[in-house]
């Protein structure tokens, strides 16, 4: 469960371990005390039953205590939310294409790529947009995802705290290949990165700083027109 | 209740009554309640067949990674067409259609409903929408757009979604017309006596439900009208080439049919309540909350659609608000289920098939609702949206808790119904495949969903292979038990012992009368209880003996 690959990875799970903990104990004293009852009260040794028509104390306990547990959710969910949604400053800056059914990733120099690669330990953001349906770019080991809307943009934040090769996903439906977006986040380290980035925008001087048009992957030439307007 | 009533010698059932139609119109064109329910049963059960052959399609199409029997066009035809029929054909008129058609003026001492006729155009329009439905989905167009329809994709798909909606469109205006009929009969139609806190709770929950019905339903009507003004004349309203917002419609999309979820659940809470008291003998453990948390249940979940867009691109404040929000609902809901377990204390427990659904439903009802905690927080939500986790999580609340009691009442009130009784062995039997089907089939989603694969999915990564494999053996023992169950039904209608009017001891006021019911209700007119399950002088060893004699009577006039 515990995969650190960002510290906001440790803090969603340690939220669905809490909610989890709490859902499993809730089941279990539902379930133990449905069972206990079915069959200490059972017809055969208990034929005639004590009418009783509630209590007004146990009803407020049940409302009340569940209310401030699951508030202290509701808590727990929005400040993890809310302090990565804030950050403020962040070192790179990518811009994530979707369309039917692919994605594209421009780095800040212009490049576009087929793989995403980014710098481990550094404050990422994502700017996430569509051209045509919604999709979602999901980073399953990151757990977070966000719609790529056609006319607006969206944004995430990450900061991987290890080198690896992890899934991105589209988890929004958009048509027949929705299921085969499948594509690779490579977090490298830091001086590897930053030599690739080098070695690319030298690939590509002269389009670079005129325009976006010409990339490195071949059939983008049409994607980054798109991306114009 | 006299011996005499026990038999159908002293007067003409509701089957038997000669109309001026007769054969199948003496059907179609029947204003009784109870027909008209009967008709719901077997168009909704025929729909559901339809809508569980393509679940089972789907599932065998996961067993293997890559094509297994079709393509990905088909498949998501599949799932298009399994969400849309058991969604708007199956669970959403359900149980109410069926259930409250046929029980509310029977729990209430009513002759009918408020508008009769009113009803049978209520049954028509589901008829008509039900037809269009199933004729644009399966023979003219293999629709796409998953249930939701979501823009843009919806707009621009090449397959025609058109007639799709137009079904749709009609099918809400039977919601609403049903919605109307009851409010106005729970209001109008009360024998006299009885107040509305001591209505029995399957018609508090009806009531409810059609309140949300009512208020609800017009939204989705207008959102269809704006998306067929959109396909065929270019309205910029949801499509951003055109200057409209895709996430408006989400929005609208969701106001109704969050709000929809709880017109499913609440009618199934009711069945539990009453099969929970009838038996364990016993009235419902804090009756006045179970009325407010259902109408709770009916406000707060007015106000939470947008907990289904945490990753929608709207804004972070509307994201926490509707977070917050959403853990409301999750109160009175649990609350309901503290009373039920707390009805059972000190009762006189019989385990018949319904109660056995019902405490199966509890439990598995209960991992719907408390999964439902994971997606209502911002942060789990934004990793678990649109993943099996979802799958899992409404999956267990509708097949463990909704249909669960859409199968319970089928049992609970099929010797009213039919004036047979089934067979309890082969029920039971029925039950306790269903749970082990319904865990065997949806608990691995949640474990892939948490690894991270999302729904709505053609192929998948080798690493959720034995979860599928493991999810798709559980459907074939849900598909299973829920065959059995219908079988031993349709075989206790026409081979089942007479029942009597109260096989199972209820005490609310449709088992005051001989079953099947006469054409208008009650013989006598009622007298109500003042608390609805009245139990006060039960004893289980005396109601035995006395339906042993009650049998003996039966059999001695039957031979
Ligand atoms: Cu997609
Ligand atoms: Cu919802």
């Amino acid at each position: 469960m515990f995969e650190q690959t960002s510290k906001y990875v440790s803090t969603v799970d340690g939220a669905m371990l809490y909610i989890t903990a709490f859902s499993v104990l809730m089941l279990l004293l539902i379930t133990v005390a449905m069972i206990y009852f079915v069959i200490k009260y059972r017809a055969s040794k208990n034929p005639i039953p004590t009418q009783y028509h509630g209590n007004i104390v146990i009803e407020v306990i049940w409302i009340v205590i569940p209310t401030i547990i699951v508030l202290s959710m509701f808590y727990y969910g929005y400040t993890d939310f809310s302090e990565l949604r804030n950050t403020k400053e962040y070192d790179e800056e990518y811009f994530v294409t979707a369309k039917m059914w692919d994605w594209d990733f421009k780095y800040e120099n212009g490049t576009i790529t087929d793989t995403l690669y980014v710098p481990v330990n550094k404050t990422l953001k994502f700017n996430i947009t569509s051209l045509d349906v919604l999709h979602s770019f999901y980073l399953p080991a990151f757990r977070i995802k966000e719609d790529a809307v056609p006319g607006r943009d969206g944004f995430i934040f990450i900061t991987p705290l290890e080198t690896g090769v992890y899934d991105i996903a589209c988890a929004e439906y958009c048509g027949v290949n929705h299921w085969d977006m499948y594509k690779k986040l490579v977090v490298m380290e830091q001086d590897e990165y930053y030599a690739w980035v080098e070695s690319q925008s030298k690939e590509n001087k002269p389009e670079v700083t005129t325009s976006e048009e010409k990339t490195v992957e071949s059939e983008s030439t049409e994607m980054s027109e798109n991306n114009e307007n | 209740m006299s011996i005499n009533s026990t038999t159908n010698k002293n007067f003409t059932n509701f089957y038997q009554v000669k109309t001026k139609h007769s054969g199948l119109l003496s059907w179609l064109l029947t204003t009784d309640h109870k027909r008209i329910g009967i008709m719901y049963l077997v168009s909704i059960l025929t729909f559901f067949l339809v809508g569980l052959t393509f679940a089972f399609l789907m599932r065998l199409e996961m067993l293997t990674p890559g094509p297994t029997i079709v393509d990905a066009q088909t498949y998501n035809s599949f799932f298009t067409l399994h969400g849309m029929i058991m969604v708007f054909l199956f669970i959403i008129p359900g149980i109410p259609a069926v259930f409250g058609n046929f029980f509310l003026p029977l729990q209430i001492g009513a002759e009918d409903v408020a508008f009769p006729r009113l009803n049978l155009m209520s049954y028509h329009l589901y008829l008509v929408g039900a037809f269009l439905a199933l004729y644009s989905l399966i023979f003219q167009t293999h629709i796409d757009t998953g249930w939701t329809f979501y823009v843009p994709y919806s707009l621009r798909t090449g397959t025609d979604v058109t007639l799709t909606l137009m079904a749709a469109f009609i099918l809400g205006f039977s919601s609403i017309l049903t919605g109307l009929n009851f409010v106005t009969t729970c209001h109008r139609m009360r024998v006299k006596g009885m107040k509305m806190f001591e209505m029995p709770l399957f018609t508090w929950a009806l009531y409810s439900t059609a309140w949300i019905q009512v208020v609800a339903t017009p939204i989705i009507g207008i959102t269809i009208v704006l998306v067929l003004l959109e396909r065929s004349f270019g309205f910029g309203i949801f499509d951003p080439t055109l200057g409209g917002d895709p996430v408006l419609y989400q929005h609208l999309f969701w106001i109704y049919s969050h709000p929809a979820v709880y017109i499913m659940a609440i009618p199934a809470f009711g069945v539990i309540s009453d099969v929970v008291a009838t038996f364990s003998r016993k009235s419902v453990f804090g009756y006045k909350v179970m009325a407010y948390s259902t109408l709770a249940i009916a406000v707060i979940g007015y106000m939470v659609w947008a907990h289904h867009m945490f990753t929608s691109g709207m804004s972070d404040t509307a994201r926490t608000v509707f977070s917050f929000l959403t853990f409301f609902v999750a109160i009175p809901t649990g609350v309901k289920v503290f009373n039920w377990v707390a009805t059972l204390w000190r009762g006189t427990i019989v385990l018949s098939s319904p109660m056995l659904m019902a405490l199966s439903a509890i439990f598995l009802f209960s991992i719907g609702g408390l999964t439902g905690l994971h997606l209502g927080a911002i942060s789990t939500d934004i990793h678990l949206h649109d993943t099996y986790f979802v799958i899992a999580h409404f999956h267990y609340v509708i097949i463990g808790g909704i249909l669960s009691m859409f199968i319970a009442g089928m049992h609970y009130w099929f010797p009213k119904m039919f004036g047979t009784m089934h067979n309890e062995k082969v029920a039971k039997t029925g039950v306790v495949m269903y749970f082990i089907g319904a865990n065997v089939l949806y608990f691995p989603m949640f474990i892939m969903g948490y690894m991270g694969m999302p729904r709505r999915y053609f192929d998948y990564l080798p690493e959720y292979q034995i979860y599928h494999v493991v999810s798709t053996v559980g459907s074939w023992i849900l598909i299973s038990a829920i065959l059995l169950m219908f079988i031993n039904l349709l075989i206790g209608i026409f081979k089942g012992k007479p029942a009597g009017p109260n096989p199972w001891g209820a005490k609310t006021l449709e088992w005051t009368m001989p079953s099947p019911p006469p054409l208008l209700n009650f013989i006598e007119t009622p007298i109500p209880n003042h608390d609805p399950y009245d139990y006060h002088d039960h004893d289980e060893r005396v109601f035995r003996e006395a339906k042993e004699k009650e049998k003996e009577i039966i059999n001695q006039e039957n031979s």
